[in-house]
């Protein structure tokens, strides 16, 4: 084997010529790590094909826990329910339980346990003629009561029938209340199904419970607190435990005990845990990230196309045909998994060079004979053909992107996102979002940006507040009152109030002074009061890069390539700082303008002993409280390349602005 | 640190329990309990240290440690969980008893076998439990004591969906402390239970009075009386509570679930006497007013026929839509009626406050639509004393001149817009963009630009107008170029 090192242009590159592929990946694992951090690796095997191994293998990764098995459990389990309701029978779901149903059983398995029909829930009276019923939901009060009202008029009508509800993930006491004072209690059998989650790719496991961010962090209501306890708890029963867990954030600490006495209750075998580490974060410990516009593709192509459940529906316009096509987007698609996580001034050029590569590959068949084509076909065809048809769809979606994203008002909030981030201009940056609000342009980007200024800045100064909102009022409608006292109660959109010691020395000042002083000193205070923890914390964090530096987006140095360079997300910046430190130890003063609720815990046991350089320490588990956009996926991915490990995550939802903005719009009945 | 045998005080408490389980001894029990609980709240610490197998420091570092496969584990059903979740320094044991049928007893037997158990043998153990769930408990527990079990016992049962009674909470003391034993469990399904029992058991201005002090449990009832649609106790509640803002904004929500425009309005028109925020009480007087204004301007143009409505017949119903939605409306529909009438912008404008911004934007929106541009003019002309008239705008004309072109309007007329822009180098790519000629070469002409006027000559057709006048320029001798 030869190995051989240089530098060109200040990359890294390493060549690597060997006799065949096993002895490359015997010099990929022994102790002393080959290839260097930051080293582009070139491999040459003597038949003298060149594996580019860009820098995504530079350490052996560690391998992941296959989750299937998840599936498989909540698949079976299903299974056993509908089997708890013998014979023929009509399946009613709820409308956000279909897709994660789809992605772990089909119409066939439940056919196959004598379901007749299977409707959505619509709240509405139904047409089935079954005499067995049975809805899959989640536990909703307001579905309970459809159910109620079914049952009754029912009974009203002479007509007998069997019902049965399964909650999923678990049912509620306050769903059973209602069922109990429908006079329906009795009539219907109730089971749950603990579908607590749903791999929606090799690292990335869901919980798919979108509410969970509004029911916690708006509503303040629990009820989803043991629930993320026991997808933990799930989780280690299936994988083995862990040997450390740190986390942020009250909900983090809650789910933590939650899942601590379920672990005491249980009997969990000490096996050889398949992840070690385990990090929770709540959601309200950065919400700037998850507001910033995403440019990673595959944060992108969610932010446009929505991506539900892992998969995508691609309209005409990217297809170029008369019809949409489904895709599923995760690792097991070769040419998706190449561009996910680049940035997406990068993804045309791959694309393009992608596409030639092809050219050849098919223009191999030239000059063949009749063996080496029939060798060609069953060897390679099937396998171009797919990579063909995968990668005319991501260009077409490249250039759907390109033209929503080239306009204009892009590059402009573009720019003062950045500038936010920054701190630099403000008054620009109001101007800009006020002009946007008052041509009336997307209702979300609109409030996107203002709490992105209220964030960035610690709140808005009194006369802003009012006049944005009420210019806001204007032009989206006035039943947004409710939002900006959603947006308020939740601390996303609020107006610069004096600190509370200033109060008190307003209050005395103005015994001496008269009124219109007064005034005038408040001002002065609310000025002084300007003080913003996300600049103080990025600041120490170093989270917004020096503006003038050029950042190499084909080369990343850091998390902030997912923002274009202009910010480092918060969320994974405290993952990767807490890592390094193994604890909160030096990050106090952070922590402090968090408002705290951190914690490091570390199993006791042997567990400390096995604690070696196996695979399983490094790989570490980040649960999201409340949802984790895709580019924060693409940053820790790229902290793990960095690092030598893996990340998995687990998050309630995947959450995007959008949604999380629309969580909080109360415009609607 | 040593360790305490779970064991050991699993036993310890069973036979206790069993010692005092018969009927007549109900009281004796639970005093015990209260004691012990009394005792135990004073020791905290020391107790802390016999049965540490969590002691862990929520500061950072570990204290002492956690073992996490203890099997069949029953803790001290001591718990300090009374505390507030951010003042603990350690978290102290919580007791659970015996496993219930949560999802980890499935997987018993997958170590044991080495292999995945077929689920359906498992299942049906479960489910056995779950229908008759004291069967497979010590002798002990399966007596029919769940109505002697202390608050903190039977928030647990709950939270495991065993059986439990809460009959035996009736006085105010064990009810709140059964609500606290469900908040110190951090699980909002168990906390809204009790509230429902508390709800239905106790008189709403006590338990008004005592959730004041119990934020949490405030949270959750009033979560749980939204999603149940009690809206008139939730706005008891929040008067009780002296939230007066939020109970006005609770109350003003209900105009969403009103269909029929007329009942809105009148709704709306009750609501303005709610206790607003002085800057929402003016945003609901808008919204109550611009309904009014819409339900009138609706009626009468659902069966106007003027030139301009069945030239553009309206697409929708004005009804419910937003201010400036209404301004554009008017401005594309109403333009120069008289200031009196209800569906004039100049009306519009002055009742809801719209500034000079705004309006020369949508003015400028509905008027460069219809292709007006007369009208556009007009929008930005001022005349000074002396009688000259003058362009002026709020916007930047770089901004009037994208309206304009979004409306499709004559090079002539964006022309006149972009010469108006001041930024030379933001005019400049405005008549790039928009192939203004004359801009563009006078501009490289003022800017002495020889050789830009050169590069720009070769995009033009040859012996066009524009193509002359930059030869022109190109040959004037007295232009002093800077290339």
């Amino acid at each position: 084997m030869f190995v051989c090192r240089m530098k060109e242009n200040g990359r890294k590159l390493c060549f690597v010529r060997a006799s065949n592929m096993s002895v490359v990946k015997q010099a990929l694992t022994i102790a002393k790590p080959l290839p260097e951090k930051g080293e582009e690796v070139y491999i040459v095997v003597k038949s003298g094909i060149v594996l580019h191994m860009a820098q995504t293998e530079r350490r052996d990764a560690p391998e992941l826990p296959d989750f299937s098995l998840l599936k498989r459990i909540a698949r079976d389990q299903l299974i056993f329910l509908l089997e708890q309701l013998p014979g023929r029978k009509d399946l009613f779901i709820d409308a956000d339980l279909m897709s994660p149903l789809d992605r772990i059983a089909n119409v066939t398995i439940l056919k196959q346990h004598e379901v007749d029909k299977l409707y959505k829930v619509e709240l509405k009276p139904i047409v089935s003629i079954s005499d067995q019923l049975c809805f899959l939901i989640r536990p909703r009060i307001q579905t309970v009561k459809w159910i109620s009202d079914l049952v009754n008029s029912d009974k009203a009508a002479g007509r007998f029938r069997k019902y049965k509800i399964i909650f999923t993930p678990q049912k509620f006491y306050a769903c059973e209340t209602v069922l109990e004072e429908q006079g329906v209690y009795g009539y219907i059998t109730t089971d749950e199904w603990n579908f607590y989650i749903l791999p929606l790719d090799d690292d990335i496991l869901s919980l798919e419970l979108p509410e969970f961010f509004r029911d916690n962090f708006l509503e303040g209501d629990q009820r989803w607190v043991s629930t993320g306890g026991g997808a933990l708890h799930l989780l280690q029963s299936v994988y083995g435990s862990f040997s450390k867990v740190y986390g942020i954030g009250r909900c983090a600490k809650m789910v933590y005990e939650t899942w601590r006495e379920q672990m005491e209750d249980g009997d969990l075998r000490t096996k050889q845990p398949e992840f070690a580490k385990v990090f929770l974060i709540d959601r309200d410990v950065d919400f700037i990230t998850p507001l910033c516009s995403q440019v990673v593709y595959e944060g992108l192509v969610d932010d446009i196309f929505r991506i539900k459940c892992g998969s995508v529906e691609f309209g005409p316009d990217v297809t170029s045909s008369d019809k949409s096509i489904k895709v599923m987007l995760n690792s097991q698609d070769k040419v998706f998994n190449e561009i996910r996580n680049e940035h997406f001034s990068n993804v045309f050029g791959f694309l393009s060079q992608k596409a030639k590569n092809l050219q050849t590959a098919y223009d191999k068949r030239r000059g063949m004979d009749i063996q080496q084509m029939k060798a060609f076909v069953a060897d390679e065809l099937k396998g171009l053909k797919q990579e063909h048809r995968l990668l005319s769809l991501h260009i077409g979606a490249c250039e759907s992107m390109m033209k929503k994203k080239t306009k204009q008002d892009f590059q402009e909030l573009l720019k003062t996102e950045h500038s936010l981030l920054e701190g630099f201009e403000i008054r620009e940056c109001i101007t800009c979002i006020e002009e946007h609000i008052n041509r009336q342009v997307s209702m979300i980007e609109s409030l996107r940006l203002l709490c992105l200024l209220s964030l960035t800045e610690n709140g808005l100064l009194s006369k802003d507040y009012r006049s944005l909102k009420a210019q806001y009022l204007q032009s989206y409608g006035i039943d947004h009152l409710l939002t900006f006292a959603n947006l308020r109660q939740l601390g996303v959109l609020v107006e610069q109030q004096p600190g509370e010691t200033l109060t008190v020395m307003e209050s005395k000042v103005g015994k001496l002074v008269n009124d219109k002083t007064v005034g005038k000193l408040t001002d002065a205070f609310s000025s002084l009061a300007k003080k913003s923890n996300f600049r103080a914390l990025s600041k120490r964090l170093a989270l917004v890069p020096k503006s003038g530096d050029e950042y190499d987006l084909r080369v990343p140095r850091d998390m902030a390539y997912i923002f274009s360079g202009a910010y480092i997300p918060l969320s994974c910046k405290l993952i990767e700082q807490v890592l390094e430190r193994d604890g909160w130890t030096g990050l106090e003063e952070v922590t402090r303008m968090l408002n705290g609720h951190e914690f490091a815990v570390t199993a006791g046991g042997n567990s400390s002993e096995a604690r070696t350089k196996t695979d399983a320490q490094r790989i570490i588990l980040v649960m999201f409280l409340g949802g984790c956009t895709y580019s924060e996926i693409s940053a820790l991915r790229f902290l793990g390349k960095e690092r030598g490990c893996r990340f998995i995550v687990l998050t309630t939802a995947i959450t995007s602005s959008a949604r999380l903005l629309e969580a909080l719009l109360d415009n609607h009945a | 640190m040593t360790r305490a045998k779970p064991e050991d005080d699993e036993y310890w408490n069973r036979s206790k329990l069993k010692a005092f389980t018969f009927d007549d001894e109900d009281d004796e029990f639970s005093r015990l309990k209260e004691s012990k609980r009394t005792v135990n709240s004073l020791v905290m610490d020391d107790d802390d240290e016999e049965d540490d197998f969590e002691k862990v420091s929520w500061s950072g570092e570990p204290v002492g440690s956690i073992s996490w496969s203890v099997k069949e584990t029953a803790s001290s059903n001591r718990s300090g969980s009374e505390q507030g979740f951010p003042k603990i320094d350690t978290t102290s044991s919580l007791s659970k008893q015996g496993s219930g049928y949560s999802l980890s007893s499935l997987f018993r037997a997958k170590s044991k076998s080495g292999g995945f158990p077929s689920f359906s043998e498992s299942f049906s153990e479960t489910s056995i439990r779950t229908y008759a769930p004291e069967l497979r408990k010590p002798k002990s527990d399966r007596k029919n004591f769940v109505s002697d079990l202390s608050p903190e016992e039977t928030v647990r049962r709950m939270q495991k969906g065993r059986a439990y009674s809460l009959e035996k909470f009736r006085s105010l003391q064990d009810k709140l402390l059964l609500l606290d034993e469900a908040v110190a469990l951090y699980d909002g399904n168990v906390i809204a239970a009790v509230l429902i029992y508390l709800k239905t058991s106790l008189n709403k201005e006590i338990l008004f009075r005592e959730l004041m002090s119990r934020d949490v449990a405030l949270r959750h009832y009033v979560h749980y009386l939204k999603e149940m649609g009690e809206q008139k106790l939730l706005v008891e509640l929040l008067k009780a509570l002296g939230r007066t803002e939020d109970m006005a904004l609770m109350q003003y929500k209900e105009h969403l679930g009103i269909k029929d425009e007329g009942r809105r309005r009148d709704f709306l028109k009750s609501c303005l006497s709610l206790p607003f925020s002085q800057d929402d009480a003016t945003h609901v007087q808008d919204h109550y007013e611009l309904l009014e204004r819409q339900i009138i301007i609706e009626a009468s143009d659902k069966k106007a026929d003027g030139e301009i409505f069945k030239k553009f017949p309206r697409k929708a119903s004005i009804l419910n839509m937003p201010i400036i939605t209404t301004l554009y409306y008017s401005c594309f529909y109403h333009y120069g009626e008289s200031e009196g009438t209800y569906s004039s912008p100049a009306n519009i404008r002055k009742t809801f406050r719209i500034s000079e911004k705004q309006y020369i934007l949508t003015a400028l929106g509905a008027r460069a639509k219809l292709k007006l541009w007369f009208d556009v003019d007009s929008l930005f002309n001022t005349k000074n004393w002396l009688g000259y008239t003058k362009k002026k705008s709020p916007i930047g004309f770089h901004k009037v001149v994208d309206i304009l072109h979004k409306n499709n309007a004559p090079i002539s007329v964006l022309q006149e817009y972009v010469n108006l822009i001041d930024d030379t180098e933001v005019k400049l790519s405005m008549a790039l963009k928009y192939k203004c000629h004359d801009i563009v070469i006078n501009t490289y002409r003022d800017l002495k630009d020889r050789q830009q006027l050169v590069v720009y000559r070769a995009k033009l057709e040859r012996d066009s107008v524009e193509y002359r006048k930059v030869q022109e320029i190109l040959s004037n001798g007295q232009i002093r170029w800077k290339n």
